[in-house]
């Protein structure tokens, strides 16, 4: 009976197991081509080449990196606090992984289907700034420290905004779950009616993900490069490949709020054969592209500039547009049903 | 009994990273126990199926409170050999403090506060649809103070620390956008003495090239 029972439990966890393996495995593939993908695309907007040296096309470029960051030094600063210095990128890494655990890639292709499934991701993703903060502190670096700080007051205060946007989603989707926001959407992607909070969303995740043009904390003109300036071989790839995990997960988080997930655009012939997950991952690329688009064309902003930005236009703009979608829904009668207990 | 072990686990790191929080001699490592705490205290909060509050504590304790606390603690220039002088006179206070609460939680237990209260939910509906049906209708008023006291809180908080400086170079990007060309532009011509003399002399020589 004990071994049977224990049988059955290993069974589980291996399945469980093997169903996060088959998610992180391509993910790091991804973070790995990600970042080709970028050299490449703002190469070719800037009238360059961009990497294409190695291998075909440059493709084996990520691996070259890798390697080269592998093989360097891990330099530990003088004064530096050991153990949080080692923690901080482990952290930022963990967290761009773990949130992907309730990502749904299509109808049933999800590792956990939780009822609070967006709390989650907007938990998780307001936790990577943690990583930041103690990177910033334990590397006991005047630089290192600035942008940290710049980083925790800029995170902060666009998940407001953030957290607001989600509001109007829920209120349209009346779920919390990942899986009935996108159902929600099989008439029409959410980002039509939300538009205006559509273009806020976006602009917030780019705040949230430290990119450009909101890369402050790591403004190498005026802090070096921010709060990993003291990190070096293994413990900067970790910091690296979680920022561009999270840029993943930011974009599919854009697709299942907005773009409705893995529907396909029309339910018509030629669309709905292409099977779901590849509807998926095309609008994820699709969004990643206007991350690289954005970057390459857009000065970066000064730290007041976005902070008003954040908490002076964002902020009433979007509480207004919760009110809107709250009064027009309620007036055209179209709000999600809901059955209480 | 996986669950059981996973109460265990969660209850135990729980409890730790709180002695720990209290004992710790780096200010910046007793507010990390904290968030460990939280997080462990969210787990306990799935565990007994109430998804929405764990998510909750970790997006607004972890996720806003306790970045503050380490944006604060980290600033602060700390003199940890002063900190440990205060140890043995506020002890009697912490300790009364202490003896109250436990006092209270044991007198809890043995009422029925505790029994009532904290029972898993078995339903069918999400504790989050429950949550909403009951907050904004039967406790309509109640959420609606409790926001009134927080947006007191953050007026007062503004108002204290607001203070207008004179001579401080401040960008207004309304009125910035709303100049026009015609207020801040003029086009003057401007002969200047020698390039003008210049310029005449190489407009008569023009011909010649």
């Amino acid at each position: 009976m004990m071994e049977f029972l224990t049988q059955g439990w290993i069974l589980e966890l291996g399945w469980i197991v093997a169903k996060i393996m088959v998610v992180i495995g391509p993910l790091l593939i991804a973070v790995a081509y990600l970042t080709l993908a970028e050299r490449r695309v703002i190469g070719f907007m800037q009238l360059r080449k961009g990497p294409n040296v190695v291998g075909p096309f440059g493709l084996f470029q990520p691996f070259a990196d890798a390697l080269k960051l592998m093989a360097k030094e891990t330099i530990m600063p003088a004064g530096a606090n050991k153990v949080v210095f080692m923690i901080a990128p482990m952290l930022t890494f963990i967290l761009s992984l773990v949130a992907w655990a309730v990502i749904p890639f299509g109808e049933d292709l999800v590792i956990a289907d939780i009822n609070v499934g967006i709390l989650y991701l907007f938990a998780i993703s307001s936790l990577g700034v943690y990583g930041v903060i103690m990177a910033g502190w334990a590397s006991n670096s005047k630089y290192a420290f600035l942008g940290a700080l710049r980083s925790a007051a800029q995170m902060v205060s666009y998940e407001v905004s953030m957290g607001l946007v989600i509001i109007n989603v829920l209120l349209c989707a009346g779920s919390l779950n990942l899986s009935d926001i996108v159902e929600a959407q099989r008439g029409m992607w959410f980002a039509l009616p939300l538009l205006p909070m559509f273009v806020v969303f976006f602009i917030s995740t780019l705040a949230e993900t430290n990119r450009a043009p909101f890369d402050l904390p790591e403004g190498e003109s005026e802090l070096v490069a921010g709060y990993f300036v003291e990190y070096s071989s293994m413990s900067f790839a970790l910091f690296f490949l979680g920022e561009y995990a999270n840029m993943i997960l930011m974009s599919s988080m854009t697709v299942v709020l907005f773009l409705g997930g893995w529907l396909p655009p029309f339910d018509i012939w030629p669309l709905n054969i292409i099977p779901g997950p590849l509807w998926f991952i095309i609008k994820i690329m699709l969004v990643l592209f206007v991350f690289l688009w954005v970057r390459a064309t857009t000065p970066r902003y000064r730290y007041d500039q976005l902070m008003r930005l954040g908490w002076k236009i964002f902020l009433p703009f979007s509480l207004i547009y919760v009110v809107l979608t709250a009064g027009f829904l309620l007036v055209t009668d179209r709000l999600p049903a809901v059955t209480l207990s | 009994m996986i669950e059981a072990l996973f109460f265990y686990l969660f209850a135990g790191v729980m409890l730790a990273s709180g002695f720990m929080v209290v004992v710790s001699r780096n200010p910046v490592y007793s507010v990390l126990f904290l968030i460990l705490a939280f997080f462990n205290a969210a787990g306990m909060f799935v565990l007994i199926g109430a998804e929405f509050l764990a998510m909750l504590l970790v997006v607004v304790y972890v996720g806003a409170v306790a970045v503050l606390f380490l944006f604060v603690v980290m600033m602060l220039d700390i003199n940890f050999a002063e900190m440990r002088a205060g140890f043995q006179k506020y002890l009697p206070l912490g300790l009364i403090v202490g003896g109250i609460l436990v006092f209270e939680l044991v007198a809890a237990m043995y009422g029925d506060a505790f029994s009532k209260a904290s029972l898993p939910v078995a339903s069918e509906i999400a504790n989050t649809t429950q949550l909403g049906g009951v907050l904004y209708t039967k406790y309509a008023f109640l959420f609606q103070i409790a926001g009134l006291i927080l947006l007191v809180a953050m007026i007062g908080a503004i108002s204290l620390t607001m203070r207008k400086r004179v001579g401080v170079r401040r960008q207004s990007i309304a009125a910035q956008n709303s100049r026009r060309r015609e207020d801040v532009m003029e086009i003057v011509k401007m002969p200047s003495g020698k390039a003008k003399a210049k310029d005449d002399a190489a407009a008569g020589s023009v011909d010649d090239k």
